[in-house]
């Protein structure tokens, strides 16, 4: 191991340092490896041609890793590349036996306070200078590297002990000699190697899929082991062998794959593969089954390993512990070096006196005692050996056993912070989590808190309130009438098991523990309290008891599932009739358009989403085959041409939906998919096959809707008379969204409660049952995913009824209107009607702002089949590119994504958590700088803030919205100038150097000011000349609120607040978007909830909702605050005044 | 590690696909301890505590002080410099180092008489015996009687180990340099003829001292034969074995020896010499009057600036005189009780003013 270049060698360093040095070498050692293997002299080829024009031999640059089968016609190329790249043993472990006393003992000397120790005792040894007994100077050290030394082996045993059991894992993999897949441990799996896995299985490393059950080619993997997101997530077979109907045979896989060396980035893959043929096949994260993950919903899937054991992503992304130092242990360490300095003053005082002291006496030999030959030392020279002398002797006044017993203290702060019970939340079971175990006593010294809006002071439990369609605002009343009464429904609801219906739901639910079942059933007792007749038929009711543990919070809980349809909407929404597809031309009345609208509305918010479709009860049941059987849609087959337009039939009547198909007992019958392009198929051929092992009766032939019957009546518990209540009821069904992010959840849940009900989704296909039209398949044709940047998504299908190539968006507001087309094709009357209907849905969008609910915004765009296809080649061009793919990929959606129709839009609301005004009190009490920074629009930011008590209803708003720098500068010096006139008793504004949190008491004789910012006004008040305008500015506010930030600027106003004012910061957030504030503040916190594990794993504790803060602040952190800093004065008293 | 952990879950939970329910929950116990609700006491200062805190404090401490002061005023005690560097003094003659032995005597008064038993020390100062060299300058296992040290010293007592190739015993530095003065006491009573006080030499060192530490070394019929093969220390008139007459007070268990072997910690120190033990109760140990003191004048003193004293002390249940315990504890039950006037005033001006909302707890 080459010694690195240390930087904390002059500092003093505690044990837990130690060990994040050793982890954090152990990584780059391993990483140093990984990279060395890449540094094979390979040189760069075009990896961008995508016509299949490499040459020969495959050149590769450095950053490339080449991936041959671990077969016998290929061994030579095999050893060449492959053979070379490391297996999949892990072995995480520091030591081995042979290297573990030298190795423990280099580490255990990086520490300052063992490197003292051994200079003392060494120093001992010297005789001019010795003061004690040689051999008793070395006890303690000794002591101390043994107990360390068992602690670091016991720990690395454990770990070793872990490694074992997981290398010994079994899996089957491919073995050449006997021509099929046998066991073999994951140690022994190889970089190569073909790897069979079956349902709820582990993966061994990442792997590319290569085959999978389902007909679709999909894979269901949960990543809970990675990123602690609980939902699944799918995975595609490559694009050429989704369409093989049989299993991949490893004999005769005779192509090459090209990718990215090893890297850390879960949610990059980028590669291709190259068929013998030189044909080339992209590869993405789509295609990659990382390690560590497992496989549900799927019967058995087949891949090629690509990345094996430390270098998968999984073991790439395994960090240790974050280190942090306190404010108080820097403070402790300063306090030590002065320590040192008094040390070094001492023994000089005592070396000069002892010499000139000497010198009086220099030829007494009373006891100035000369050396055995004789002759007395000269004074300097004993003044000298002194000066070592005293130092052993003094050595006591460095505290160094202040740092092992922080260390010691402070685990016992940890251990009590994570016993409290007041930190415990029922519904997660889980409790606070301090993954940084050495700055709890920062916790009491925090002065500023920025905090994220959603799902950290909201719920993130998304309810839609109500929505906009073609300028009519429909404010469902009765909806918000039951979000009201949810919390005493819930009750009312586990009374009244007897109806047949909760019996129902009963058995039902208990047999569904992964994910939260909806039965949308008759009316339950509690809908009909208060609600018209005219929802009876779409009364929806939640399970009568919670899902006992909710470890998939992905998963949406009745308040979210639950939507009362607005009863005017619902009487438009009742005159869709297939009949208003026939006349296909220009000439629809206004009415009619209007209900088009609504039409599309609908639809947009069922399909314009990544939900997968489960069935709770029976996951690996795929729904969405099964319906497809239901279906008499006959396509056309010719796929020839792969830009020509093709038809699909419409269904146009639900009469003719209908089990006609023989579909039972029917094994995999695929028909034979031609792709040639990812996801484009125009039209595929009918699937007709069903999931294996589920029967299927087609009982009631003319219900639209087959799949829930079969749920039903395919569970054995369920008496067949149960299921005769719903044939009338169109939508009756126990289906479950597992979706991304619980807005789509909730957008879903409402088209549903208009009978526009989301059946299935399988990359080719979205079935969709709607009221009066029965059940629309709707050829998907492309999906440009929801990222940030864009701040929409789209779903490009093809309409069953128009047949046209339709784009549907969804997006924030402001995205949208900007890409709304000016100047319609349909002609004057409907582009006046366009901005009449723009106008509205902004009024609106404004209003749902203003009452503190997220707005998106639904558009669609009618294409050509020109059109898309011209898009699509350029949109290939760019999904092919291994490099810039992103950007090109976002100038290809730029594309798409333009001349959009607006539809309508959506209020969601985002409840505040319990406990959260009270939190934010206590906390601005405590004089506690409270900072919102959010994404959402300034209406709902500030909503969200008056809610929770950030702002108060007394407090002067100042807005700071503007688009320029100079706007910007005066606005700010404006509003300075008007709060130092309204609070002439206060003192100048601090300083950025002294900028200390005003006492509460100062503050309530103050007006009370709040701040809001915009995310452009921010970015000019970030920058460098603006800074100190915009901090004096905000230390004159409450309470500050940011919108419209970007996580980007999210830290950049942390690290500014943190750098510029000298302050403790605190960070608090929930999702992804967080991390980087996390990160940066002295303290992050994470919130471990709905949005996935990301910013637990970034945080330094992790609670489970807001409210905790105020505990883990004032009690814990004022404790762990005052406990430390006693114990370290005490400390310095001790050693310091009583050596 | 997150990674490690699945895997394990799956080694010993099977297929998980359906996750059952919560079979461990996870929180915390509510026990006394882990919620850090063990009973606690921590004061809380207030004027209601303070204040009677600093009252009896000083109620308490002044009269304990008084009762020190006055306790250490009532022990005799007098101190006779003889070092003789002031020329009137009898022993002036005796600083140049040709006259050996010098013979001088000091008069002196008693103006009141000592009762009880009385503590004759000499005193030296400016003798660095805590030096760290010196200190070490000696073979405990010699003392003790260890034959194999007796001839073979050890190396701390470098470089007065070994004298003419023979071991020194006693070896080291301290040993080397002990006081070597003889002091007698005479009281001039109203008889011709001078009363020599009766001194006790026995008695004057710690019992483990004398029976434990050190030990004269095994064999031989006479101390002489134990102490064969060594030397005397360079600086010693007479060799170790000839100290004294009596055979229990003499050669390494010599009290005088002892006395000096345990080594005092600053420059200026005095060491037991004598007991002057009481007669009777009728008459005072050493009645008021004149007496003088005769000194074998061996020691030098003056190459180091030093000085040699002969102190005559009682003691009583606090030891020998002290003035400064007594005058400590009458400084702080002052200071106290100052301190509580000065309280209570501000307590009593100011009480209304303050706000005790203020503080919560």
């Amino acid at each position: 191991m080459r010694a690195p270049a240390y930087p904390g060698s002059a500092r003093i360093l505690d044990m837990t340092e130690c060990l994040q040095w050793a982890r954090y070498h152990w990584q780059r050692l391993m990483g140093s490896r990984n990279r060395d293997d890449d540094e094979r002299p390979y040189s760069y080829s075009s990896l961008l041609a995508c016509g299949g024009k490499s040459s020969q031999t495959p050149k590769l640059a450095g950053k490339h890793r080449v991936v041959v089968p671990h077969l016998r016609p290929f061994k030579d190329e095999y050893d060449k590349f492959s053979g070379t790249y490391v297996n999949n043993r892990i072995r995480t472990t520091k030591y081995t036996l042979l290297n573990f006393v030298p190795r423990n003992l280099f580490e255990q000397f990086h520490r300052a306070a063992n490197l003292y120790f051994l200079f003392l005792a060494v120093l001992n040894w010297v005789p001019l200078v010795e003061a004690f007994q040689k051999e008793i100077t070395m006890l303690p050290l000794v002591v101390v590297l043994t107990i360390i030394a068992i602690k670091d082996g016991l720990e690395d045993y454990r770990k070793y002990k872990i490694d074992k059991q997981i290398n010994n894992l079994v899996t089957q993999v491919y073995s050449r000699k006997e021509k099929k897949y046998v066991d073999q441990c994951w140690k022994d799996v190889a970089v190569g190697d073909f790897i069979r896995l079956s349902c709820n299985e582990v993966i061994p490393a990442d792997m590319v899929l290569l085959f999978s059950t389902d007909p679709d080619g999909i894979c269901h993997i949960e990543t809970s082991g990675l990123d602690g997101e609980s939902n699944l997530k799918q995975r595609q077979v490559v694009r050429g062998y989704a369409e093989q109907d049989s299993e991949v045979d490893p004999e005769k896989f005779s192509s090459k794959i090209e990718c990215e060396s090893p890297n850390n980035d879960l949610n990059r893959f980028r590669g291709y593969l190259e068929h013998s043929n030189k044909e080339r096949v992209g590869l993405s994260k789509e295609n990659l089954l990382l390690r560590g993950c497992t496989i549900r919903n799927t019967e058995a899937v087949a891949g090629i390993v690509v990345y094996a054991g430390h270098e998968t992503k999984a073991m790439l992304n395994n960090s240790g512990p974050r280190y942090k130092r306190s404010k108080l242990e820097r403070r402790a360490n300063t306090d030590v070096l002065w320590c040192v300095l008094l040390l070094v003053v001492m023994c000089l005082t005592g070396a000069l006196g002892h010499g000139i002291w000497l010198s009086r006496y220099e030829n007494i030999m009373f006891f100035n005692i000369p050396e055995p030959d004789g002759h007395v030392i000269s004074p300097v020279l004993a003044g000298f050996y002194m000066f070592w002398t005293m130092i052993i002797l003094l050595q006591v006044l460095i505290p160094i056993s202040l740092y092992v017993s922080i260390e010691i203290v402070k685990l016992g702060q940890i251990y009590f912070i994570q016993s409290d019970v007041d930190f415990y939340n029922e519904k997660m079971d889980s409790t606070v989590q301090c993954r940084a175990l050495n700055i709890t006593e920062d916790l009491g010294q925090i002065q500023y808190l920025f905090s994220d809006k959603t799902g950290t002071l909201t719920e993130n439990k998304m309810v839609f309130r109500r929505c906009s369609v073609a300028g009519f605002d429909y404010c469902h009343e009765e909806n918000a009438k039951r979000l009201e009464s949810y919390q005493e429904a819930i009750s009312e609801d586990e009374d009244s098991t007897d109806t047949p219906v909760d019996s129902l739901s009963n058995m039902v639910k208990p047999r569904a523990p992964s994910c939260r079942s909806v039965h949308n059933g008759p009316l339950g007792s509690k809908c009909s309290n208060h609600l018209a007749g005219s929802c009876s038929a779409l009364g929806s009711r939640e399970g009568a008891s919670e899902v006992p543990h909710s470890r998939q919070a992905a998963f949406s809980s009745p308040i979210e599932t639950d939507v009362v349809p607005d009863t005017r909407l619902l009487d438009k929404f009742s005159q869709i009739t297939p009949q208003l597809f026939t006349p296909l031309d220009e000439t629809i009345p206004d009415p009619l358009l209007e209900t088009l609208y609504i039409m599309d509305f609908f639809i947009a918010l069922a399909i314009c989403n990544t939900v997968v479709v489960s069935a709770p009860n029976q996951p690996r049941q795929k729904i969405g085959l099964s319906s497809l059987s239901g279906m008499p849609i006959k396509s056309l087959e010719e796929i020839k041409n792969l830009f020509q337009r093709l038809s699909v039939r419409r269904s146009s009547s639900p009469s003719l939906a209908g089990g006609k198909e023989p579909s039972p007992g029917v094994p995999n019958a695929f028909v034979s998919r031609l792709s040639l392009f990812s996801r484009m198929k125009l039209a595929s051929p009918v699937e007709e096959e069903t999931s294996p092992g589920s029967e299927r009766p087609q009982g009631s032939g003319d219900s639209p809707c087959p799949p829930d019957m079969e749920k039903q009546n395919s569970d054995p518990g369920l008496p067949e008379g149960e299921t005769a209540p719903s044939p009338g009821q169109p939508s009756t069904s126990t289906l479950c969204y597992e979706a991304e992010s619980p807005d789509e959840a909730a957008l879903v849940y409402a088209a549903r409660a208009y009978q526009c009900t989301l059946r299935s989704r399988t990359p080719e296909q979205v079935v969709v049952d709607f009221a009066a039209l029965g059940s629309l398949t709707f050829q998907l044709l492309h999906i440009l995913p929801f990222d940030s940047v864009r701040k929409r998504m789209s779903v490009v299908v093809r309409h069953p009824l128009s047949n046209q190539v339709v784009v549907y968006t969804k997006g924030a507001d402001s995205v949208i209107m900007e890409l709304l087309s000016v100047a319609s094709p349909d002609g004057a009357s409907l582009e006046k009607q366009q901005m009449i209907i723009r106008e509205k849905t902004q009024k609106h969008l404004d209003d749902y702002a203003r009452r503190g609910l997220r707005t998106l915004c639904i558009a669609k765009k009618v294409m050509s089949d020109a059109e898309y296809a011209e898009w699509l080649r350029n949109h290939f061009l760019a999904e092919t590119s291994i490099d810039h793919r992103e950007e090109l990929l976002l100038e290809s959606a730029m594309r798409l994504e333009n001349k959009l129709t607006l539809l309508g839009a959506t209020g969601i609301e985002d409840r505040l958590q319990e406990g959260v005004p009270e939190s934010i009190e206590a906390l601005q009490k405590a004089g506690i700088k409270i900072w919102m920074l959010t994404g959402d629009k300034q209406e709902t930011a500030v909503n969200i803030a008056y809610a929770c008590k950030l702002l108060e209803a007394g407090d002067k708003l100042f807005i700071l919205n503007t688009q320029s720098k100079d706007a910007c500068e005066r606005l700010m010096s404006t509003i300075l100038k008007e709060l130092q006139e309204k609070n002439p008793a206060s003192p100048e504004p601090p300083s950025p150097r002294e900028g200390l949190p005003r006492l509460p008491a100062t503050q309530d004789s103050r007006l009370r000011a709040g701040l809001v910012i915009t995310g452009k006004a921010l970015e000019f008040a970030l920058q460098e000349s603006l800074q100190r305008q915009f901090l004096e500015l905000t230390a004159c506010c409450q309470a500050v609120v940011c919108c419209r930030a970007t996580p980007l600027q999210k830290s950049e106003v942390v690290k500014l607040v943190r750098n510029h004012l000298r302050v403790m910061t605190l960070a608090i957030g929930d999702g992804a978007n967080d991390v980087s504030m996390i990160q940066v503040a002295d303290i992050g916190i994470g919130i471990s909830g709905q949005e996935g594990m990301q910013a637990v794993m970034a945080s330094d504790f992790a609670i489970a909702q807001f409210k905790h803060l105020g505990k883990l602040l004032l009690v814990h952190g004022h404790w762990c605050y005052t406990r430390l800093s006693n114990m370290i004065l005490y400390f310095f008293y001790k050693n310091v005044e009583l050596p | 590690m997150a990674m490690n952990y699945n895997a394990k879950d799956e080694v010993d939970g099977g297929p998980q696909c359906p996750p059952g329910g919560p079979a461990k929950n996870r929180r915390p116990d509510n026990t006394a301890f882990k919620q850090q609700r063990l009973p606690a006491w921590q004061p809380i200062l207030t004027a209601g505590t303070v204040l009677p805190t600093f009252f009896i404090i000083g109620l308490i401490f002044i009269p304990i002080g008084i009762g020190i002061f006055v306790t250490s005023n009532n022990i005799r005690e007098i101190e006779i410099d003889y070092t003789g560097t002031d020329p009137s003094s009898p022993c002036n003659k005796c600083l140049s180092p040709n006259a050996t032995p010098c013979y001088c005597t000091i008069n002196f008064t008693l103006e009141q008489s000592f009762e009880g038993n009385v503590f004759m020390y000499y005193g030296l100062s400016n003798f660095y015996q805590n030096h760290r060299r010196y200190v070490k300058s000696r073979d405990d296992s010699q003392l003790n009687g260890d034959s194999s040290a007796l001839l073979n010293p050890s190396k701390e007592c470098e470089p007065y180990r070994r004298n003419e190739d023979k071991p020194i015993a006693p070896c080291g530095a301290i040993a080397n340099s002990m006081f070597n003065d003889t002091l007698e006491l005479f009281l001039v009573g109203n008889e011709s003829y001078p009363t020599p006080i009766p001194l006790k030499k026995k008695g004057i060192a710690w019992w483990t001292d004398k029976n434990v530490k050190f030990r004269n070394p095994s064999g031989g019929e006479s101390l002489k034969e134990r102490f064969k093969g060594t030397t005397k220390p360079v600086n010693w008139v007479k060799p170790v074995y000839m100290l004294d007459s009596e055979p229990d007070n003499n050669g390494f268990i010599n009290e005088d020896f002892i006395v000096w072997m345990r080594t005092a910690a600053l420059p200026t120190f005095r060491k037991l010499y004598r007991l002057i033990e009481r007669k009777s109760d009728l008459h005072p140990t050493l009645p008021a009057g004149r007496y003088y003191l005769n000194i074998t004048y061996n020691y030098p003193v003056h190459s180091f600036d030093g000085r040699k004293r002969m102190i005559l002390s009682t003691i009583s249940w606090m030891g020998g005189k002290n003035p400064f315990l007594g005058i400590a504890y009458i400084a702080i039950g002052s200071i106290s009780f100052l301190l509580g006037v000065v309280l209570l005033v501000i307590n009593h001006k100011y009480r209304n003013s303050s706000n005790t909302a203020d503080i919560t707890i």
